[in-house]
């Protein structure tokens, strides 16, 4: 306050004055047009929202011919995706976040985050074109058998692997949100206190033991929040599951079956899509946004909340 | 086995374990990184990258009208999203301090990590919608740019947090004037740090492919107009990545060739240069937030 009155003075608050609010209302500006554009969207969905009601989120019929269009397949599918993803990809990525924050000798973490951060650079659609020419036949050949051997008598493996099923898809998004929840995690494995890994040490618990009582449970609400964060992008991730969940329009237990998430269903039919169809699409859109909002904004609150929480260590990274 | 040899080969577990799953993700990492190259390769030669994409049915293949798009979009969004991230990102740093800062930082730092076929929709509602232009080059560029936006304001303020608050301060005991204290002083000793994720921020939205999809669509034939819907390497793959041609699949997997080198010499060439120049990797300080929106 004291510099501004000063500044005045010497004439100099005008052009500060005018820079501030400049910058400001260029940062200000970008997400009002962020949130007009997010009600311009609600409104485009308008027709599809008044003409199915809650019913489009219960209706599982997709019909452009009769004009009937209801969103649980693609509900279902991204929840099972979500959970295969989700399942397998958080286990992998904590492990990898104790091994870079807790295990590996000091010279090689840098290097070794880098290189799993690598794979968050490499383009969806790549991922997806993979899937569908080098994972694909693997999973039919020696993956999906194995788990049909195993759980074929539930209805979760029900068939035969064809490779462009929920499970595939699924396994896709697992390597996807595997650099999200490691680099995540590991920061929140960073954040834990010294104090905390030497007290559990110096009781003569093994590092396995450090690891798990003074490192995992520390921190657990910040690899909650990873975790998260791999959610929401799983349940937004379009390309890849596009190209290997075999795009059928139907509710079906097997995993070894076609299926259709919200985001593949935008991807599949925005092309031809004109009408009360495109406004439904648009609706699935808004449901997803929505979603990504809500997980988007738990994961901020419990990571920000977990890392303001830990006073910072001098060592570390 | 005594209790202390049990509980031994339990750590010894756990680090195998620990270790396997770090394995575990750098398997699929250099797999599609060797199966690109290995495919992707025998299509790529000079003829190939200067020709247009071909359709079903057409002679030849290429898909130099694909990088032609995919530089345009990056480009064009490029002039939107670094001014206006940039700007950002001085703001949150430097203005910041107060109710309306924290909104604008908590919101940024959610659109960063929104699902990108969301953005497109958004992106789609105001070019093609709104403003009546339908699928273009423009179209794109503007969904590319807002997603640009929140990464390079987030890894901008990190750089201006790094800068020290001596420097800030000297020059402001000097007389010099708030505004070209940021400018000057600020911006240029943070210059590094912003740079770097201007650079990685391109390199993230040259991969994106769901925006493209629903705003910039596709064509196979060179265009440089706005207003004109334009190729782009992204959708080449996914336009051709099911086909039964070999024409187009070439098309596909020479598109993923280019674009996976242009994406990875980015990420790794501006750490190596800044690990060069600095003597330490860690220009962009990589708090949990910036390796978020890094992420492609």
């Amino acid at each position: 306050m004291a510099a501004r009155r000063l500044g005045s003075r010497f004439g100099m608050a005008r052009s500060d004055k005018m820079f501030e609010f400049s910058v400001m209302a260029v940062a200000g500006l970008t997400l009002a047009l962020v949130w007009l554009l997010v009600a311009k969207m609600i409104l485009d969905a308008q027709q599809s929202i008044s003409g199915f009601g809650v019913g489009f989120v219960t209706g599982d019929t997709w019909d452009p011919n009769r004009d009937v269009y209801g969103a649980l397949p693609f509900i279902f599918g991204t929840l099972v995706t979500s959970a295969i993803a989700i399942l397998v990809g958080v286990p992998v990525s904590i492990g990898i976040a104790i091994y870079l924050s807790e295990l590996a000798p000091p010279w090689i973490r840098e290097p070794l985050s880098f290189v799993v951060e690598l794979l968050a650079a490499v383009p969806s659609v790549i991922y997806g074109l993979w899937a569908m020419y080098a994972l694909r036949p693997v999973m039919v050949d020696s993956i999906e058998p194995v788990f049909v051997a195993l759980f074929g008598w539930t209805p979760l493996f029900d068939g035969q692997p064809v490779g462009l099923d929920k499970f595939v898809a699924g396994v896709i998004l697992a390597i996807m949100i595997i650099p999200t929840v490691a680099s995540v995690s590991k920061e929140a494995m960073r954040a834990v206190p010294d104090s905390q890994r030497e007290a559990a040490l110096s009781l003569g618990a093994t590092r396995s033991e450090t690891t798990r009582m003074a490192v995992l449970s520390y921190a657990r609400s910040g690899i909650f929040g990873a975790s998260i964060l791999g959610l929401g992008r799983a349940v937004g991730e379009t390309m890849a599951v596009t190209m290997t969940i075999g795009n059928a329009n139907m509710i079906s237990s097997s995993l070894l079956d076609p299926g259709q998430t919200m985001a593949s269903l935008i991807a599949n039919n925005w092309g031809e899509a004109q009408g009360l169809q495109l406004s439904a699409l648009i609706e699935i859109g808004v449901v997803l946004f929505i979603v990504a909002l809500i997980v988007n904004v738990l994961a901020r609150l419990s990571i920000g909340r977990f890392m303001k929480a830990v006073p910072t260590t001098g060592g570390g990274l | 086995m005594n209790r202390y040899a049990y509980r031994k080969l339990k750590d010894r577990a756990a680090s195998g374990l620990a270790l396997a799953c770090v394995v575990a993700a750098l398997v699929p990492l250099v797999y599609i990184l060797a199966e690109v190259v290995r495919v992707g390769a025998p299509a790529i030669n000079w003829e190939f990258l200067t020709s247009r994409t071909k359709g079903t049915g057409e002679p030849g293949e290429g898909i130099g009208n694909a990088i032609l798009g995919t530089l345009l979009l990056v480009g064009y969004a490029s002039l939107i999203g670094l001014p206006v991230g940039l700007l950002t990102g001085v703001y949150v740093s430097e203005y910041g301090n107060n109710r309306f800062g924290t909104t604008v930082r908590f919101f940024n730092d959610v659109l960063a990590n929104f699902p990108s076929i969301v953005i497109g929709l958004l992106a789609y509602a105001l070019v093609v919608d709104m403003l009546n232009v339908g699928f273009s080059l423009i179209a794109g560029s503007f969904a590319l740019a807002i997603i640009m936006i929140p990464i390079v304001a987030n890894t901008t303020e990190e750089a201006l947090r790094l800068v020290p608050n001596s420097l800030r301060e000297g020059a402001l005991a000097l007389g010099v004037p708030r505004w070209k204290t940021v400018m000057k002083v600020m911006l240029a000793n943070a210059r590094a740090g912003i740079v770097t994720g201007a650079l990685l921020s391109i390199a993230r939205i040259a991969g994106e492919t769901a925006p493209l999809l629903l705003t910039a669509f596709y064509s196979n034939y060179w265009s440089a107009s706005a207003t004109e819907p334009i190729a782009s390497l992204p959708l080449t793959i996914f336009r051709n990545y099911n086909s039964p041609s070999d024409v187009l699949l070439h098309q596909a997997w020479g598109a993923a060739l280019v674009l996976i080198l242009m994406v990875l010499t980015l990420n790794i060439g501006v750490r190596l240069f800044m690990m060069k120049r600095n003597r330490k990797p860690k220009v962009v300080k990589k708090t949990w937030k910036t390796r978020l929106s890094l992420r492609a």
